[in-house]
């Protein structure tokens, strides 16, 4: 009694997988999806990050764009890079040129100190909503809100808010240039600019396009529009528009004569090495008094 | 019993301090800042420079376009510059600077306006006077008032309704108007019955103003064709569909207007500028401002030319007090606390509100209880609570489903929630970018 119960119910079980494996087999021939492997083969080399900073909403179908698409020279990568791109070039044996490796730049530095608050927000803590409201906490109504939208924004931890300045803080290491963070920032602060040899980047770290007067009033380091950088450089590599200046990082050639000219501070360097700064204030103290004064301010 | 609209709907404290204060004149300022942009559309377009002098009334800047109005100089004067000003939206918005020249008589003269009842134009005419003068809504959301009049041939008009509701707290511009010029809106009234060709009014006014009320009944008692219609008190009625479905019954189609069930609405200081406009040409260059606040040592009702720095007004009153947090500009629940108070005075400030700090602190958020309050009190039969979730996680499109453009914005959800959550915030910001998509798919 006891082994025909084990028997028959092994034996029912064992037809019945049977069944099963025959009709899932019947199945997958019939409606058989075929898939180009090269898609699987080209999403293992990108690095997964769905980040959407290709265009794509993600790393599989950015895979099927490469493979379908014949001229894949404008499709890019950021998180990858050229290193990247050049090994799906190899698998695919098409083309690709190769880009610049840019990185996030935040053109605001209106902390606390500098850039004196005039009313209180209490509303809810995103950028968004408080540029929707009105122009916020300070009298600067182009610099960074401070509520943190962009640090949200970022999936690479390469962002992060600084509780003294009230702003964030780009990790230039970590940071993948998928343009995340632009997106996100409802007053587009944050720009993609060449990384350069040795992360080397000068730029107009303010967006203020008020009048000289009305600028410094709300900000101590606001870009006054008074053309100084634009005299001095001798690339025409900075441009004036709405009182307020703008590095064209293609034609800048990093030579830093605009940096000491700034009476506001609102040009900033990033990476020079330290000795050499000494050497060029000794440079300009040869030729020219007054200007030193300001270098050292 | 009294009438009312059936859905949701709450009320606040009401907090009329100014309803027994007459409207006083406000002194003319020294300096006017006129924004050019107003109204609800296109901004209006410029055509005065610099050391131009100008005529009290004289138009300054243009009409934009169809939905765009007339702007007028409040004063007599002389441009000193074309700058920029912080407007109600909180950014710096284009506007025009006038110097009030001190010697024009123009400008102090008090002009007497004797009731004028009859009616010389005709209705093509009156129309274009109300374009000609600038005539927007002034019940606070300035749509362009000759957009409202131009009817298509398939538009059949039974009923106008006067809005004299006046549901915001704090707020008593209206009802002051409506005890002092009640003649001239009865004939502003017939005005636009004339031009529009209907035969049947009904006028709004909630149960709280019942000097109002009785006035009104008083004045009307042979006229068959006018009506009074007496509102229970409930927060958003002044909205134009919940007024309507309050008296007539008649629902208005989501994303419609009252025009598609035969109704025009209008508020009565609208109906008293296009009386002055129509029997006196008189543009639109001031308006009534309820000036108020709890710790305000005295609060009051104004006439204020358009242009008026806020901080004058507050002045006016006794300065701002102190342990004051926010300035509003308009009423307590669908108003906007301002940046500054440089800000003039636009065709749509109703009122200005000095809050304190106990009274303006928005409290601690906390999570959603899921208690259905919100539900319950939205006029429009939504879901705020949802449309909050959607919006904070990114889902427009399914908002747009759950028909977030038909939220009229009152507030009312933010002021019931338990947990002090900011829904109209968010619903807000989830409309811009909803209304931004559909743009972009169009």
């Amino acid at each position: 009694m006891m082994t025909e119960s084990v028997l028959y119910s092994t034996l029912l079980l064992t037809l019945l997988g049977g069944i099963a494996a025959a009709v899932l087999y019947f199945v997958s021939k019939k409606f058989y999806v075929y898939e180009n492997p090269m898609i699987t083969e080209i999403e293992d080399i990108l690095p997964a990050a769905n980040c959407a900073g290709c265009g794509s909403p993600g790393c599989k179908s950015f895979a099927e764009k490469l493979v379908n698409t014949e001229d894949i020279s404008d499709l890019f990568c950021p998180v990858g890079g050229n290193d990247v791109m050049n090994l799906v070039a190899e698998v695919l044996g098409k083309e690709v040129t190769e880009k610049d490796p840019t990185v996030a730049v935040m053109r605001c530095q209106g902390s606390c100190d500098v850039r004196p608050k005039t009313t209180e927000y209490q509303g809810p803590k995103s950028c968004a909503i408080s540029a929707m409201i009105y122009s916020g906490e300070t009298d600067c109504q182009y610099g960074c809100l401070g509520d943190g939208d962009c640090v949200i924004a970022c999936k690479f931890d390469a962002m992060y808010m600084d509780k003294n300045t009230n702003l964030p803080v780009i990790i230039t290491d970590k940071c993948t240039s998928c343009g995340a963070c632009v997106e996100a920032c409802p007053r587009d602060i944050i720009e993609m600019r060449p990384k350069n040899k040795k992360d080397l980047k000068i730029f107009v770290s303010c967006m203020n396009e008020d009048k000289g007067g009305i600028a410094k009033r709300a900000c101590e380091v606001a870009c006054i529009g008074c053309s100084k950088c634009d005299d001095i450089c001798p690339k025409d590599a900075i441009t004036m528009v709405n009182n307020l200046a703008y590095i064209d990082p293609v034609l800048c050639t990093l030579c830093r004569k605009c940096v000491p000219v700034c009476p506001t501070n609102s040009i900033i360097e990033t990476n020079f090495p330290p000795p050499k700064v000494k050497k060029v204030k000794t440079n300009v103290k040869e030729k020219d008094e007054p200007v030193k004064s300001k270098t050292n301010a | 019993m009294l009438k009312t609209f059936p859905k949701g709907g709450v009320h606040p404290h009401e907090n009329k301090l100014t309803s027994a204060k007459a409207i006083k004149k406000m002194p003319v300022p020294k300096v006017v800042y006129v924004p050019i942009s107003q109204h609800i559309g296109i901004p209006s377009i410029i055509v005065v420079e610099r050391k131009n002098k100008v005529a009290i009334g004289q138009v300054i800047a243009k009409s934009g376009g169809y939905v765009s109005s007339n702007i007028h100089s409040p004063v007599a004067g002389t441009v000193t510059k074309l700058d920029k000003i912080i407007d109600s939206s909180g950014y710096k918005k284009q506007c025009i600077v006038i110097r009030t020249d001190a010697k024009n008589s123009s400008n102090f003269d008090e002009i007497k306006f004797p009731l004028k009842e009859e009616i010389l134009l005709t209705p093509s005419e009156i129309l274009q006077q109300i374009t000609k003068c600038g005539i927007v809504g002034l019940g606070g959301a300035t749509f362009p008032s000759h957009v409202k009049l131009i009817l298509k041939e398939d538009n059949k008009i039974d009923f106008l309704i006067i809005n004299g509701v006046e549901c915001e707290p704090y707020l008593t511009a209206d009802h002051r108007l409506m005890l002092e010029k009640a003649d001239e809106i009865i004939v502003g009234i017939k005005i636009l019955m004339f031009a529009l060709h209907i035969k049947k009014v009904v006028i709004g006014i909630e149960n709280n103003k019942k000097d109002a009320i009785a006035l009104f009944k008083k004045l009307l008692k042979n006229e068959d064709r006018i009506k009074i219609a007496a509102l229970k008190v409930k927060y958003p009625q002044g909205s134009e569909k919940q007024l309507v479905k309050a008296i007539l019954k008649r629902e208005v189609p989501k994303n419609g207007l009252p025009l598609d069930v035969g109704v025009i609405v209008h508020n009565v200081g609208t109906v008293f500028a296009i009386y002055e406009a129509i029997q006196y040409n008189k543009p639109l260059i001031e308006r009534v401002v309820t000036v108020t606040g709890k710790k305000l040592k005295n609060p009051s009702n104004y006439w204020v030319k358009i242009g008026t720095p806020i901080k004058d007004l507050i002045e006016e009153v006794g300065g701002v007090p102190e342990e004051t947090r926010k300035i509003v500009n308009g009423g307590p629940m669908m108003g906007k606390a301002i940046k500054n108070t440089d800000m003039p005075v636009t065709k749509g400030t109703s009122g200005i509100l000095v809050i304190s700090k106990e009274e303006a602190s928005r409290k601690e958020v906390e999570n959603c209880i899921r208690c259905g309050e919100c539900i319950f009190v939205c006029p429009m039969g939504l879901e705020p609570f949802l449309l909050m979730n959607l919006c904070e996680r990114g889902m427009y499109k399914r908002a747009s489903i759950e028909d977030i453009m038909t939220c009229i914005e009152c507030g009312s959800c933010s002021y019931v929630c338990p947990s002090n959550r900011p829904l109209l915030d968010y619903i807000r910001f989830g409309k811009n970018i909803a209304r931004k998509l559909e743009t972009v798919k169009n």
